[in-house]
C-alpha cells in the first residue's frame, strides 16, 4: 500500500518538500526592509522594479525560501507587502520558491496572504498576548493554507531559557494540533536566537540554550521543524561581516546538528566552516558555544581579535598611544574616557604593583575619579560620561572586590588567632538614597548615585517605594553619612515631610537630602526645613549632589554651609508668607460663576465610535519610534536644550550627539528584540457637566461622579476661572456630550535593568529606563493621535507633523489626576475603574497613586475645541470644603491630598 | 448517503459537459431570457447558467440523460453563477438565486434516480468555477503588479456562490477548473468561513485543476505538486485534474497525482483536443479506452468528462473502468519513519 510521509510541504510556483534528508533550508532575508537598508531605501523610493532584483539575486545565490518583511515605521505595511508580492508573483524566477510571510503585525502577514497561490510560511505567530489571540491568527493562517512560524514567546515574553523556549514551544503545538487541527508538520518553532558576546554574562549561553532547546523540541515534537533569524545572534559585531559570517557559519555547524531546519540568512554570504581561519573558529565556538568564558573571556577575545580586521578592513586609525604610558596612567585615561575594553587587564597590572588590592582603588582609581569629578564640577564633562566612567570604575572595583575580600578574611583569621580586636575603618563616607513611599520613579535617584559613587562615596541605594521606617533603621544600623530621598509626584512631598519629621522624633543627626521632579527649593524651605533641625538641604541635580555631599561631610565646612542654607530657607519662608497675601481669591460660587462660557447651543459634541474600553496589547513597538519627544529625555541627562538643536550645541553638542547615537542603539536593538511591551486602554462615555465641577459618566447606566477643581485666583475682567467641567456640556442642554480616559505602560523592562546592573552597566540602565518613559509619553501621544481620527473621531481630517504633535497643536486636552489641571490624584481611582482597573493593562496603584511600572501615564480626554490646558492654582478653604463634600472624604484627608495648591496652612 | 463509503466500493462517475449538451437544444436569445427576463437591457444568450431559472426543465433533463448513462456524481449548473462571473450579463444581483435555482434542478433529478435504485445514490456536486478575473496575473502587461479583482471581492462573491449551493441542497462541493490557484485559495477560504459562520459541518470539497498545456503547468505558473501543495490545507475528498487536455494528454499527470495525493483523486478530460472549428471529436470508446488503462493501473477513484463530453462517453467510461477497483486510499503517516 501506498503511503504519503509527514513533511512539511511548501510551494511557489514548484513545490518545496522538506524531507529528513534535506539539507538545511536558506531563507533569503535582504527583502527586508529592517535589515537591509538598500531594500528598505528602493521601498519607499517605490522603486519596486530595482526591489525585485534583489528578491532575484537572493534566488539565485540560492534562497530556498524568501523572506519578506515590509515593517517600517514609515510605510504602508499593507500597501507595501501587496505591491511587492504581487509583482513577485509576476516574475517567474522569483516566484518559484515559496515565501515567508513576516512581520509583527498581523494584518500584513494577512495582506501577503492574499496574494500568493503557493503555500506561504507565516512568520510569525506567538502567545504573548495570550491563547485567544494565538488560536484567532492560527485559524486564519490555516484557512489560506499557510504554515507557521511559531516563536517561542507567551504571556510572560520571550523565552531565553532552554526550559522556557521547550515549555512554550509544547504548550503552542498541543494547542495547534488539538483544539486548531493544524498538522505537526506545519508547525515551525522559533526558540528565539539573541545576540551572544554582547558583554553582558547573562547573554553568554543564548546560543548554548537555543542549541538544547531544539534538540529537545526535535525530540519531543519530531515532525516540527526549527528556523530562527540568524543574524541576530552575532549583532554585537555589526559593521564586521568578517567576524559575523564566521559566527553564522558555526552556529550553523552546531545548531544544525541539534536538529534546526532553516534559517534566516544571506544567503550569499554564509561561508563554509571548514574554510573558515581555525584561529577565528575556534574564538567563534568559545563564544557560541560558551567555552573558556568565565568573565566574558571568549567574547573579550574575539572582541579583540574583531578590533583588528575592523582596523584591516577599514584602515581605522586608532590612537592607541595611550597604551604605552604607565598603568597609573591608562586607568585615568579609561576612567576619563569610558573605556572598558583594556579595563579588566589594566586593573589586574595595578594589582600586582600595589601592596594591597585596596590601594589600587585609594590611589589611581580615585585619581582618575577626581579627575572625572573636576571635569563634571567645571563643565567639562557631561552627565552621560561620568556615567560611562561610573561603568569603567565598576568593572574595575569588580575585578578587585575578590581579593580585597580574601584579604580581610586573612586578617579577621589573623585577629582570631592573635586574639586581638578588628578595629578596621569605616572607610567611605556612606550615602543612603531612596524613593519615597507610594513613588516609583528612580531614574534621577540612579543619577545621583552614579554621580555620587562617582565621587568615592559609599552609595546604598533601596530602590523605590521605601517606607520611613525602612529608610531610617537602615540608616542607622549602617551608619550611612547622609539620606538622600526622591520623589517624583506630589504625594511624594508629604511623605519627605513625614520622613524628616520622624528624623527628629527618633533624634538623629544625619543630614538630610531633598531632590526629584516634584521637589523645589520653596517646598523644602517652607515645608520640610522646619520639621529637622540637622540639616535639610535641596539638591537641583545631580552635578550639585557631589559639592553639597562634600560641604556637609567636611567638618570644616558644614556648619557655615548649614548656615547659610537655613538664613536662605528661612527667607524664602517669609517671602511665601509675604506672597501668598499678596494675591486676591474669589469664593468658590463666584469662581464658578466666572466659567468659561462656551456657546452650547451652536455646539453639537461627535460622538465617540463606540462607548466602553478598547484595549491595545500588541500595539507595535517600533511604531511608537517616530512619536519621542527627545527633549525630555536629555533632561533626564541633565543637558537642557532644544531637540534637535542640542546636538549640534557648541557646548554639550557632542556629548548630546553621543548619547543620542547611544540612545539610538539602544532603541534599535529595544525594537528588534521586543524588550518592552506598550499596553494601553483607551475608553469613552456619556457625560454631561453638573454646570459646576461635577461631571457625571453614565456608565452602563450606572452614575459615576468626577469631581474637578477650579481656578480660584482673582482674574482679570473677561479672563475665566477654568475647571475641566466647564468643557463638559451642562445636563441641562439635554444633549449628550463624552468623556475619554486612557492609561499606558511600558512592560518589560525589569529582565533588562537587572541585566545591565549585573554588568555594572548603569549608564545603559538609565538610557533605558529613560527610552521607557519617552515610550510611555510616545504612546499616550499615539493613541491620542488615534483617539482624535480614528476612535472619538472628531478630528479626522488633521495633519500634524510630530513636532506640531509635541506642541500640541491638535484639538482637545488629555489632562491627568494630579497634575495641575486636576491636582487631585485620588480621581485617579475613577480613571483606572472605568477603563478596566488592572486587568486592563496590568497597572497599579501605589498608596500615593504614583503608576506601577513607572513608565505609565494615563488622563482624561476632552474633545472639546475650547478645551485647553491650565493650571489650578491655589485653591482656598471653602474650595476645598466643598470638594470634600462632593468627594464624600474627611476634610483633613483632601487636605493631605491637596497639600501642594492648598492656599491657607492645613 | 456518505460519498466516502461508496468511494471505497468503487470508482465513481462524474458526469459530462453541460454546454455540450446545452448547445444540443439551440437555443435563442428570447429561450435564454424566458418570460421573467424579456425585456432585460443585455443580451443574455450564452449565459448557460441562467437556463436553471428560466428553462429548469432543460436542465433537469441533462442531468438525467447523464445519471441514466450511469454517472455517480452530477455538477450543478453553476459554473458562472457569482457576482464577478454574471457581470457580463449586469446579472449580479440574482447571482445567490442561480446558485439555489441550478441546485434545485440537480438535487430533483438525483433523487429520482436514487430512489429508482437505492443501491446506487447519486450526489450532486455544487460547480464553483474559476471566474473570469484571476487574482495572480495582471491583465496588463505594461503593470504587472496590477490585479483587476481582490482576494476579498473573491471570497465574498464566492461565499455569496456557496451559500446557495448549500441553500439549494447539493451534497458536496467541486471548486473546478482552476488555472490560478489563488483563485482556488479563495474558494477555499470562503468555504471555511462560510461553514464556521453558520456553524455547520463542512461538506466534503472536491478540487480539480487544469493543466493548461504541455509545460504541465497551470495557466498561472504551478507545477501540479505545487498546486496540490497549495490546496492540501482544504483537506479536500478528492483532487484531481479537468479540462484544456484530452484524455491522452492528461495521463502523466494524472499518474503523478495518484502517487502524491493523499485523498481520493478525480479525472475529467476533454473530449480530446479540438479540431479546426472548435469542436470536439474524440468518439466515446476512444476516451473510454484511454480512461480504462488509468483504471487498470488504480490511479483512480472520481472519472468522468470535460468539453465535448456527452452521456455517450460517460456511459462507455462507466462501463470499461466498472471492471476494476478503485484506488486504494494511501496511508498517510503521523510519524517519521525509514
Amino acid at each position: 500500500m501506498s503511503t504519503i510521509k509527514p513533511y512539511l510541504r511548501l510551494s511557489g510556483l514548484e513545490p518545496l518538500i522538506v524531507r529528513p534528508e534535506t539539507n538545511f533550508i536558506n531563507v533569503g532575508e535582504r527583502t527586508n526592509v529592517t535589515g537591509s537598508k538598500k531594500f528598505a531605501r528602493l521601498i519607499r523610493e517605490n522603486k519596486y522594479e530595482e526591489a525585485l532584483s534583489v528578491a532575484r539575486q537572493q534566488v539565485e545565490n540560492g534562497a530556498q525560501i524568501l523572506d519578506v518583511n515590509m515593517d517600517d515605521a514609515l510605510l504602508d505595511g499593507v500597501v507595501a507587502m501587496t505591491t511587492f508580492i504581487n509583482l513577485v508573483q509576476s516574475e517567474p524566477d522569483i516566484a518559484k520558491i515559496p515565501i515567508m510571510l513576516d512581520s509583527s503585525k498581523f494584518q500584513i502577514i494577512e495582506a501577503g496572504l492574499k496574494c500568493v497561490q503557493g503555500k506561504c510560511i507565516v512568520n510569525s505567530i506567538s502567545m504573548k498576548e495570550g491563547e485567544a489571540k494565538f488560536i484567532e491568527q492560527a485559524i486564519i493562517c490555516q484557512s489560506y493554507g499557510a504554515s507557521v512560524i511559531v516563536m517561542a514567546f507567551d504571556e510572560k515574553g520571550q523565552a531565553d531559557t532552554k526550559e522556557r523556549k521547550i515549555e512554550i514551544c509544547h504548550r503552542a503545538y498541543k494547542i495547534l494540533t488539538e483544539q486548531v487541527g493544524y498538522d505537526p508538520q506545519d508547525i515551525i518553532f522559533d526558540p528565539n536566537i539573541f545576540a551572544v558576546a554582547t558583554g553582558i554574562e547573562e547573554h553568554n549561553n543564548y546560543s548554548v540554550d537555543f542549541i538544547e532547546a531544539t534538540k529537545e523540541i526535535k525530540r519531543l515534537m519530531p515532525l516540527t521543524k526549527v528556523s530562527g533569524g540568524v543574524s541576530n545572534m552575532s549583532f554585537s559585531f555589526r559593521g564586521n561581516d568578517h567576524v559575523r559570517e564566521a559566527m553564522h557559519s558555526v552556529f550553523l555547524y552546531y545548531a544544525i546538528k541539534a536538529g534546526m531546519d532553516m534559517g534566516i540568512v544571506n544567503a550569499g554570504q554564509l561561508v563554509v566552516y571548514d574554510e573558515i581561519e581555525p584561529k577565528l573558529r575556534e574564538m567563534c565556538e568559545d563564544v557560541i558555544l560558551n567555552h573558556k568564558n568565565d568573565n566574558n573571556e571568549a567574547t573579550e577575545r574575539l572582541i579583540n581579535f574583531a578590533e583588528t580586521v575592523k582596523a584591516k578592513g577599514k584602515e581605522i586609525v586608532k590612537d592607541d598611544k595611550w597604551r604605552n604610558t604607565t598603568v597609573e596612567e591608562r586607568l585615568k585615561h579609561s576612567l576619563v574616557n569610558g573605556i572598558t575594553d583594556f579595563i579588566d587587564a589594566d586593573t589586574e597590572e595595578a594589582r600586582q604593583k600595589y601592596p594591597k588590592p585596596l590601594d589600587v582603588i585609594e590611589g589611581p582609581l580615585m585619581d582618575g575619579m577626581n579627575v572625572v569629578g573636576d571635569l563634571f564640577g567645571s563643565g567639562k564633562m557631561f552627565l552621560p560620561q561620568v556615567v560611562k566612567s561610573a561603568r569603567v570604575m565598576k568593572k574595575s572595583v569588580a575585578v578587585l572586590t575578590p581579593f580585597i575580600e580574601a584579604e580581610k578574611e586573612l586578617r579577621r583569621q589573623a585577629h582570631i588567632t592573635a586574639g586581638t580586636v578588628n578595629e578596621e575603618g569605616a572607610g567611605a563616607a556612606k550615602i543612603l538614597l531612596a524613593t519615597v513611599k507610594g513613588d516609583v520613579h528612580d531614574i534621577g535617584k540612579n543619577i545621583v548615585g552614579v554621580v555620587l559613587g562617582c565621587n568615592g562615596y559609599d552609595i546604598i541605594d533601596l530602590g523605590v517605594m521605601v517606607a520611613t521606617d525602612k529608610i531610617l533603621d537602615t540608616a542607622i544600623r549602617e551608619k550611612v553619612d547622609i539620606i538622600g530621598l526622591s520623589g517624583l509626584i506630589t504625594p511624594s512631598l508629604d511623605e519627605m515631610v513625614h520622613v524628616a519629621h520622624e528624623m527628629k522624633r527618633r533624634g538623629m543627626k544625619l543630614p538630610l537630602l531633598i531632590g526629584g521632579a516634584t521637589t523645589s527649593r520653596m517646598h523644602t524651605a517652607v515645608k520640610i526645613a522646619p520639621q529637622y533641625d540637622e540639616g535639610v538641604v535641596h539638591v537641583l541635580d545631580a552635578s550639585r549632589s557631589v559639592t553639597v555631599a562634600g560641604s556637609l561631610l567636611s567638618n570644616e565646612q558644614k556648619p557655615d554651609f548649614l548656615k547659610t542654607i537655613n538664613t536662605e530657607y528661612l527667607k524664602l519662608k517669609e517671602d511665601f508668607a509675604n506672597k501668598k497675601s499678596a494675591k486676591q481669591y474669589l469664593s468658590v460660587e463666584a469662581a464658578q460663576k466666572n466659567k468659561v462660557k462656551i456657546d452650547w447651543n451652536n455646539f453639537t459634541p461627535v460622538a465617540p465610535t463606540f462607548i466602553g474600553t478598547k484595549i491595545f496589547n500588541d500595539f507595535p513597538l517600533e511604531d511608537l519610534e517616530k512619536y519621542i519627544d527627545w527633549q525630555p529625555f536629555f533632561i533626564a541627562w541633565e543637558l537642557h536644550g532644544k531637540f534637535p538643536q542640542i546636538l549640534s550645541d557648541e557646548k554639550v553638542g557632542s556629548e548630546a550627539t553621543k548619547l543620542y547615537n547611544d540612545a539610538q542603539l539602544l532603541l534599535k536593538q529595544i525594537i528588534k528584540e521586543k524588550w518592552l511591551q506598550p499596553k494601553g486602554v483607551i475608553g469613552f462615555w456619556k457625560a454631561n457637566s453638573n454646570g459646576k465641577d461635577t461631571v457625571t459618566i453614565n456608565n452602563n447606566s450606572s452614575l459615576i461622579n468626577l469631581e474637578f477643581l477650579r481656578q480660584q485666583i482673582k482674574k482679570v475682567a473677561t479672563q475665566p476661572n477654568i475647571s475641566l467641567a466647564d468643557f463638559i456640556m451642562p445636563a441641562e442642554t439635554n444633549k449628550e456630550d463624552y468623556i475619554g480616559a486612557f492609561s499606558v505602560t511600558i512592560d518589560g523592562i525589569e529582565p533588562h535593568i537587572k541585566k545591565f546592573e549585573a554588568a555594572y552597566d548603569d549608564y545603559n540602565k538609565i538610557i533605558l529606563q529613560a527610552l521607557a518613559d519617552r515610550f510611555a509619553e510616545a504612546f499616550a501621544e499615539a493613541l491620542h493621535e488615534k483617539t482624535r481620527k480614528e476612535y472619538w473621531a472628531y478630528a479626522t481630517d488633521e495633519h500634524l507633523t510630530n513636532e506640531e504633535l509635541i506642541k500640541e497643536e491638535y484639538l482637545g486636552i488629555r489632562p491627568a489626576p494630579g497634575y495641575p489641571a486636576c491636582p487631585d490624584h485620588t480621581e485617579k481611582y475613577k480613571l483606572f475603574d472605568l477603563l478596566g482597573g488592572k486587568e486592563a493593562t496590568g497597572i497599579t496603584l501605589t498608596e500615593s497613586l504614583a503608576m506601577f511600572p513607572a513608565s505609565s501615564v494615563c488622563g482624561w480626554y476632552f474633545a472639546n475645541p475650547e478645551s485647553k490646558y491650565f493650571g489650578v492654582g491655589k485653591i482656598e478653604k471653602d474650595q476645598v470644603e466643598d470638594y470634600a463634600k462632593r468627594k464624600n472624604m474627611p476634610l483633613n484627608e483632601i487636605e493631605r491630598w491637596l497639600r501642594p495648591v492648598l492656599e491657607y496652612d492645613a | 448517503m456518505d460519498i466516502r463509503k461508496e468511494l471505497q466500493k468503487r470508482i465513481l462517475i462524474i458526469d459530462g459537459a453541460m454546454g455540450t449538451m446545452i448547445q444540443r437544444h439551440k437555443l435563442e436569445e428570447k429561450d435564454y431570457r424566458g418570460e421573467r427576463f424579456k425585456n432585460w437591457h443585455k443580451d443574455v444568450k450564452g449565459n448557460n447558467d441562467l437556463l436553471s431559472i428560466t428553462q429548469p426543465q432543460i436542465i433537469e433533463g441533462i442531468h438525467k440523460e447523464y445519471l441514466e448513462a450511469g454517472a455517480d456524481i452530477i455538477e450543478t449548473n453553476t459554473f458562472s453563477s457569482t457576482v464577478i462571473a454574471q457581470a457580463d450579463y449586469d446579472m449580479q444581483e440574482i447571482a445567490y438565486e442561480l446558485n439555489v435555482a441550478s441546485a434545485k434542478c440537480a438535487r430533483n433529478a438525483a433523487d429520482e434516480y436514487t430512489r429508482k435504485n437505492p443501491s446506487k445514490p447519486r450526489f450532486v456536486a455544487g460547480a464553483i468555477g474559476p471566474l473570469n478575473k484571476t487574482l495572480s496575473l495582471s491583465p496588463d502587461v505594461n503593470n504587472p503588479g496590477f490585479r483587476a479583482v481582490t482576494f476579498d471581492e473573491v471570497v465574498e462573491a464566492y461565499y455569496e456562490q456557496i451559500k446557495g449551493l448549500v441553500d439549494g441542497g447539493v451534497d458536496l462541493l467541486l471548486i473546478e477548473t482552476i488555472f490560478d490557484t489563488l483563485n482556488a485559495k479563495a474558494a477555499i477560504y470562503s468555504i471555511k468561513k462560510y461553514f464556521r459562520d453558520t456553524k455547520q459541518k463542512e461538506l466534503p470539497v472536491m478540487i480539480s485543476g487544469t493543466i493548461t498545456d504541455a509545460s504541465g503547468r497551470t495557466l498561472s505558473g504551478q507545477t501540479l505538486e505545487a498546486f496540490y501543495v497549495s490546496i492540501m490545507h482544504a483537506k479536500p475528498l478528492s483532487v484531481g485534474l479537468n479540462c484544456a487536455l484530452g484524455a491522452q494528454e492528461m495521463r502523466p499527470h494524472i499518474e503523478e497525482l495518484s502517487q502524491i495525493a493523499g485523498c481520493y483523486t478525480s479525472a475529467y478530460p476533454n473530449a480530446g483536443l479540438p479540431n479546426a472549428f472548435g469542436e470536439y471529436d474524440e468518439q466515446p470508446h476512444e476516451t473510454a479506452h484511454i480512461i480504462e488503462e488509468w483504471a487498470a493501473n488504480g490511479w483512480l477513484n472520481i472519472v468522468g468528462g470535460c468539453c465535448g463530453t456527452t452521456p455517450d462517453h460517460i456511459k462507455h467510461i462507466a462501463d470499461e473502468v466498472s471492471k476494476f477497483a478503485p484506488r486504494e486510499l494511501p496511508v498517510t503517516e503521523t510519524e517519521l519513519v525509514d
